[in-house]
């Protein structure tokens, strides 16, 4: 398996007034693997995506996605190009779906920039020419593709907000691959999932990186879930980075351990 | 049991009236009389005491009953949901019955002058819906672009002389530009501020109107607006130079009934025309992109959706409607003043939008005859007409807090067998 730079993030300072959220931080995601972003609370970790998907503008540093046509610059991106030329996929922390219309609906909607394109801005679709039809059709097709995927092929016109909170998790998901990302962020994909729910998360995403080669970035408190599928972990303290490695090195590390567990672990060492 | 009620009862039906009382005293209880010298203060004690019975029994009553009576109002059933195909059948039914009402033997001249102005609003409604109820952009300032739509034609016809049917694409275009002009500044906004900016460009456009003496003739307003045509044939009793009447045409003989119907069905079409592009575009890419706008901006934009140009899209496909439906006004009104487009115009098309459950094409229906046909039907009622509307917006809200018809159906099934 070839695994290259995907995103790679250099020297990046985001800073509200006199707090610095993120502190000059640096590493890289690789591509075809699941690079997990972790720190207590408050580390700057959500802060951290919404630099990668443009939410924020970073003040200081370079934010760089690798397509094979060359080097893309995130933070010179409007946060809905960064989606849509970029290709940088991403889910929410606090759930973000459209509850008032139905899962298939929420799946054709990330498929809006393929589906404008085709129905040459819905004029086509409008006086009710095939060729909008049939790109339709292949939205549908890439939708019941990814309902199968997340096991929700049963609730496909249900209204996504009558769904239960893990099927909400999966589905958002869901939607975010619908827009073909080269690079997937998950912000807490396994909060408030149970343990059955949380091991089936895991299979999605290993799933996701090994079936259609991407790259996976997530933030998660669940230690089974980073711990389990991630190829590469990023601790996060303080808005800086206080250690990276395999989740081998990083569960023996002892900064990560004190910045977890607190000082008290400093006596423990010093005796 | 029952004497705990009742004290409770009686000590609440003490208050109201005492409340009742202070209240009354200074609204009911003094009067200024313009004798011819001067005005005097008359007072009317035995007002404010009947005001105090009142609410006191009222509260009393209403404390007694508190444990039979439900404690809401029953919602009623969705029927909507419970009759998927229903909606269709009614939608059709209504449309057909518009196409005959002006011949059954019920419809007199009055009776389709009415109805006219119901599909006016029915057609504004939905326009309207296309913004608030689709989009969930909260515009309060839609009669703007109705105004727009107004005075482009008015201003074609009597200053350049082009038809009715030329002009009307044209004020189309014209208000759909207006919708993008107050698009622009109002990108960042959302809910009520939103609402405020949009009410203030409203009232920026009438006070425009009403000052721009020069071009808009000011308070005065544009009269003499000609008529539309039916392919060249007239609506009057005599035939100007060079054109056929509509009555000679067809051997019949002249009735200025005549050109009522024509403008009924010509806002019928129109209306209809909306609707059909309302229910169309839902379906399409741009349609779903203005339902995911209104459940979640950031969500749209994480999905690499531009919430600028959705947002524009709406506002200015709304704003085209609202300036078809304002040509015609003008064309039917043969004038127009400033006074046509004031706020209270906004908010009875919004409250049509909202008492219709939003984004409910019949439900914008039925409540433009509620809120447009009614108080027209009631007009004898006189000042207590307003009193009535309000009263019917409070019950509707206690009983439908989501609008008449609230139920929304997906615009694309996967397991077709369901719908």
């Amino acid at each position: 398996m070839m695994r290259s730079k995907l995103l790679e993030v250099e020297h990046v300072t985001m800073r509200f007034g006199g707090l610095f959220a993120v502190n000059d931080l640096s590493f890289s995601a690789a591509n075809r693997s699941i690079t997990a972003i972790i720190g207590p609370n408050g580390a700057g970790k959500t802060t951290l995506f919404n630099c990668i998907t443009g939410f924020y503008k970073p003040q200081i540093g370079r934010l760089t996605l690798h397509h094979d046509d060359g080097p893309v610059l995130l933070e010179r991106l409007d946060d809905y190009d960064i989606a849509k030329k970029a290709r940088v996929g991403r889910t929410f922390q606090n759930i973000r779906l459209f509850a008032r219309m139905s899962v298939l609906e929420n799946l054709i909607v990330a498929q809006h920039n393929t589906l404008m394109r085709a129905s040459a801005l819905s004029l086509a679709g409008l006086l009710g020419l095939a060729r909008y039809g049939k790109a339709e059709k292949l939205a549908v097709d890439k939708a019941r593709y990814w309902l199968n995927k997340v096991d929700l092929l049963d609730h496909a016109d249900a209204d996504a907000g009558s769904l239960p909170y893990g099927s909400q998790r999966r589905l958002e998901i869901a939607r975010a691959m619908c827009t073909d990302p080269l690079l997937l962020c998950l912000d807490e994909p396994a909060a408030g999932l149970n343990p059955r729910e949380s091991l089936e998360l895991n299979t999605l995403l290993t799933g996701i990186r090994d079936e259609h080669g991407i790259g996976l970035l997530l933030i998660e408190h669940d230690m089974s879930v980073v711990m389990g599928i991630s190829d590469w972990v990023v601790v996060l303290d303080y808005g800086r980075k206080i250690a990276e490695g395999t989740p081998v090195e990083i569960r023996n590390d002892p900064a990560v351990i004190r910045a977890y567990l607190g000082e008290a672990d400093d006596e423990d060492e010093d005796r | 049991m029952a004497g705990v009620n009742m004290t409770a009862a009686l000590r609440d039906g003490v208050i109201g009236a005492v409340v009742a009382a202070a209240l009354a005293l200074p609204m009911l209880g003094f009067r200024l009389v313009d004798s011819s010298q001067a005005l005097t203060l008359s007072t009317r004690f035995d007002w404010v005491a009947w005001a105090a019975l009142a609410v006191g029994l009222g509260r009393f009553a209403l404390a007694l009953l508190r444990d039979t009576l439900p404690g809401r109002l029953p919602a009623l059933p969705d029927w909507g949901a419970r009759f998927p195909k229903m909606r269709l059948y009614v939608g059709w039914g209504m449309a057909g019955f518009a196409f005959v009402l002006p011949f059954l033997p019920i419809a007199d001249r009055a009776l389709v002058d009415k109805a006219t102005m119901v599909l006016i609003y029915v057609m504004l409604g939905w326009g309207l819906n296309i913004v608030v109820g689709l989009a969930g952009l909260l515009d309060l300032g839609f009669v703007a672009f109705y105004a727009v739509g107004a005075y482009s034609y008015a201003l074609l016809a009597t200053k350049l002389d082009l038809s009715f049917w030329v002009s009307l694409p044209l004020a189309g275009v014209f208000a759909a530009g207006f919708g993008i002009m107050l698009g622009f500044p109002v990108l960042r906004l959302r809910g009520d501020y939103l609402a405020i900016v949009t009410l203030g460009f409203g009232e920026i456009i009438r006070v425009i109107l009403q000052n721009w003496q020069d071009f808009t003739n000011g308070p005065a307003g544009i009269g003499a607006i000609p008529r539309p045509s039916l392919f060249g044939l007239v609506f009057t009793a005599n035939a100007p130079e060079g054109k056929t009447t509509f009555a000679d045409y067809f051997g019949l003989d002249f009735s200025g009934n005549h050109r009522v119907i024509f403008l009924y069905f010509i806002i019928l079409v129109l209306a209809l025309l909306t609707n059909l592009f309302t229910l169309r575009i839902r379906r399409l890419p741009i349609g779903r992109a203005w339902e995911a706008l209104r459940e979640d901006e950031i969500a749209c934009r994480s999905l690499g959706l531009n919430p600028t140009t959705i947002k524009l899209s709406a506002f200015a496909t709304g704003a085209m409607f609202a300036g078809f439906a304002g040509s015609f006004f003008a064309t039917r009104q043969g004038f127009i003043s400033p006074e046509s487009f004031t706020f209270i115009e906004s908010a009875v098309i919004l409250a049509i939008v909202v008492l219709g459950g939003m984004g409910s094409q019949i439900g914008v229906v039925l409540a433009a005859l509620l809120l447009v046909g009614l108080p027209e039907w009631f007009r004898e009622l006189q000042q207590y007409r307003m009193l009535a509307f309000g009263g019917a917006m409070v019950l509707i809200m206690l009983w439908k807090p989501s609008g008449l018809l609230a139920h929304r159906s997906p615009t694309i099934r996967l397991n077709q067998e369901a719908g």
